[in-house]
């Protein structure tokens, strides 16, 4: 047992030893911690990636775990950035406010089309926003595949897979769905990531669900959306999104705690300039214009 | 001559007593530390736990829509509800399968190790329980998620893998070694003379652990059961990823389910700190804390009944 502890103190100790070493290599670098939006996660990956390359005194820190988190984090002081795939609520941006002293400030770094999911063998292929809030809504009717369409009928009771209730896709699939008045009618599955709901769907036949379009894979099929029942659906691509007809498209933002100065005035300009544009065009998603 | 070695001896003597009998009381203190440091964290624990919902809890919360509703809503923008009546059913009804999964198993288990087999087969069986007690919880997540999930989907035609039965059978080969070990220990300790005069009166051994043990060591078995709900109860990472995390009352086995600390797993992080959400998840740790606290009491007082039984 005491040999046990004594492997371990020094096991900690090499641990503490280490990390120290490394911080002290890069002492005169700037670390900006970017957290938040899961839709996001690779985007701000790869622009961290990027612009080390470019820029190695700046290490960009990336989390995910979604926007909910994003802002919260910046609100209680534990990032310099908040990734969000929604805009912040007044609520949040007053609590900031009152938490941090400055008003948080909005930067949009790009677009992203929300698909929506069904499994690859779904004889639908496309739905209106209609249909969706009947599936999705608080009170909506549809709980079988018949009542959304009879190719699909055999697949029975449909399957909704949602995000976790601060997710940035949650909230604005609820606005853009839903409408603000209405809540999701309970009982979905709910996954933690964007990428968790492309497989879930994926393993799933009789599932739907909503998530970024850069997560796309053979197994799952990304539906047509139609604003109303009878008039043309449209499919999610960077064009559609670009031009504004695919009805479900949203702005990434970044946030920021007051105007940013310094190292991380520096990475948003990047973001913002053809470089930076670039990578999110690479990515599947919209850039700015 | 003499005299002046033997004063010295028993002065040395004597300062080493003196010296040994300090170096024992500072670590008797020492010992008397860490056992009290266990009393002040749990109730440090449990203050900050208390203190965070306390805002909600003394004011403003309705406990009738708390614990009545299966609306779990936090972040509606037209009214947001506190409701865990779902989640609540859920954390009992994963207990109930984990439990019956697991007890049979567990107890069955116990009975073969403390009775049936001896030797290599005993040692080697404890050592394989005991690391199944040491497999990590989000590895029997993952186990949950890519092996049983598609097991479930082929073998029953549920819709969706993650569900009730998935997360109950997970939680309950979490809790197996638990019960196997208290359980194990329960049977050890009913006296060999109990099981001679069984022999003795002709009973075969099946009767013997139906009629003697079981009766004897019930008290313990029923506390091995008992630390395996709470383990089923308080487990969080495995169950999150293997009951679908969906609010809703369960009808059947197949039904996806979400337990109270899945709920706090994934959403204190999206919190702001001491909002009413951020108060609302703190409540739910009161009570799982609650539940917790009682199943353990129940435990612990059932063990004490043994012996006091015994002492008599």
């Amino acid at each position: 047992m005491s040999c046990k502890m004594w492997i371990g103190c020094i096991g900690v100790g090499m641990l503490s030893l280490s990390v120290t070493g490394c911080g002290g290599e890069k002492g005169d670098g700037t670390t900006i911690t970017a957290t938040g939006s899961d839709t996001m996660v690779n985007v701000a990956q790869a622009w961290a990636e990027e612009y080390a390359k470019r820029n190695p005194k700046i290490k960009v820190d990336v989390n995910g775990g979604g926007s909910g988190r994003g802002i919260s984090s910046l609100i209680n002081g534990t990032c310099d950035m908040a990734n969000a795939s929604r805009k912040m609520e007044d609520k949040e941006r007053a609590t900031c406010k009152e938490k941090r002293g400055e008003e948080p400030v909005e930067h949009v770094v790009g677009y992203d089309a929300l698909a929506v999911y069904v499994h690859k063998d779904n004889p639908l292929d496309s739905i209106s926003i209609e249909q969706l809030a009947e599936i999705y809504g608080d009170g909506g009717a549809s709980e079988n595949w018949s009542q959304v369409s009879d190719a699909a009928a055999s697949l029975g009771k449909i399957v909704r897979v949602s995000r976790q209730n601060n997710s940035g896709t949650y909230v604005y699939f609820r606005e853009a769905v839903l409408g603000k008045e209405r809540d999701y009618k309970l009982g979905s599955v709910d996954q933690s990531g964007s990428k968790d709901v492309v497989a879930l769907v994926a393993r799933t036949p009789a599932a739907i669900g909503y998530s970024g379009m850069g997560y796309a894979t053979d197994e799952v099929k990304m539906l047509k959306i139609s604003k109303a029942k009878g008039e043309p659906a449209v499919a999610p691509t960077v064009d559609n999104a670009k031009s504004g007809a695919y009805p479900i498209t949203r702005p990434l933002h970044i946030y920021t705690v007051g105007e940013p100065t310094g190292a991380a005035k520096e990475y948003i300009e990047w973001i913002l300039s053809e470089a930076g544009q670039k990578v999110v065009t690479d990515l599947g998603y919209v850039p700015v214009q | 001559m003499g005299i002046p070695t033997t004063s010295v001896a028993a002065r040395v003597r004597h300062v080493w007593r003196l010296s040994e009998r300090l170096r024992e009381k500072a670590i008797e203190w020492a010992i008397r530390i860490c056992g009290w440091s266990a009393i002040f964290f749990v109730l440090a624990i449990f203050f900050f736990v208390f203190r965070e919902a306390a805002p909600m809890l003394l004011g403003g919360l309705d406990f009738k829509e708390f614990f009545t509703s299966p609306n779990w809503r936090p972040t509606s923008q037209v009214r947001p509800e506190y409701g865990i009546l779902a989640l609540l059913v859920g954390s009992l009804s994963l207990a109930g399968v984990a439990m019956a999964v697991a007890v049979p198993f567990g107890l069955g288990a116990a009975v073969f190790i403390s009775e049936f087999c001896g030797g290599k087969t005993k040692e080697t069986l404890k050592i394989v329980i005991e690391l199944l007690a040491a497999v990590p919880s989000i590895v029997w997540g993952f186990v949950g998620l890519f092996v049983l999930a598609p097991l479930i989907v082929e073998w029953t035609g549920a819709q969706v893998g993650v569900n009730l039965l998935n997360a109950g059978i997970v939680v309950a080969l979490m809790s197996v070694p638990i019960i196997v070990s208290i359980g194990e220990d329960a049977l050890k300790a009913v006296p060999d003379s109990y099981r001679e005069a069984a022999l003795s009166l002709g009973a075969s051994r099946w009767e013997i652990v139906y009629r003697v043990l079981f009766p004897a060591a019930k008290n313990g078995l029923l506390a091995a059961v008992l630390l395996g709900v709470g383990r089923a109860i308080g487990e969080t990472m495995a169950v999150l990823m293997c009951t679908g995390h969906s609010i809703n009352i369960p009808h059947s086995l197949l039904d996806p389910i979400r337990a109270l600390t899945a709920t706090i797993a994934t959403e204190l992080g999206d919190t702001v700190e001491g909002d009413e959400h951020w108060q609302a998840l703190f409540t739910i740790g009161v009570v799982l804390f609650t539940i917790t606290f009682v199943i353990n009491l129940t435990a612990d007082l059932v063990v004490k009944g043994i012996r006091s039984e015994k002492s008599a």
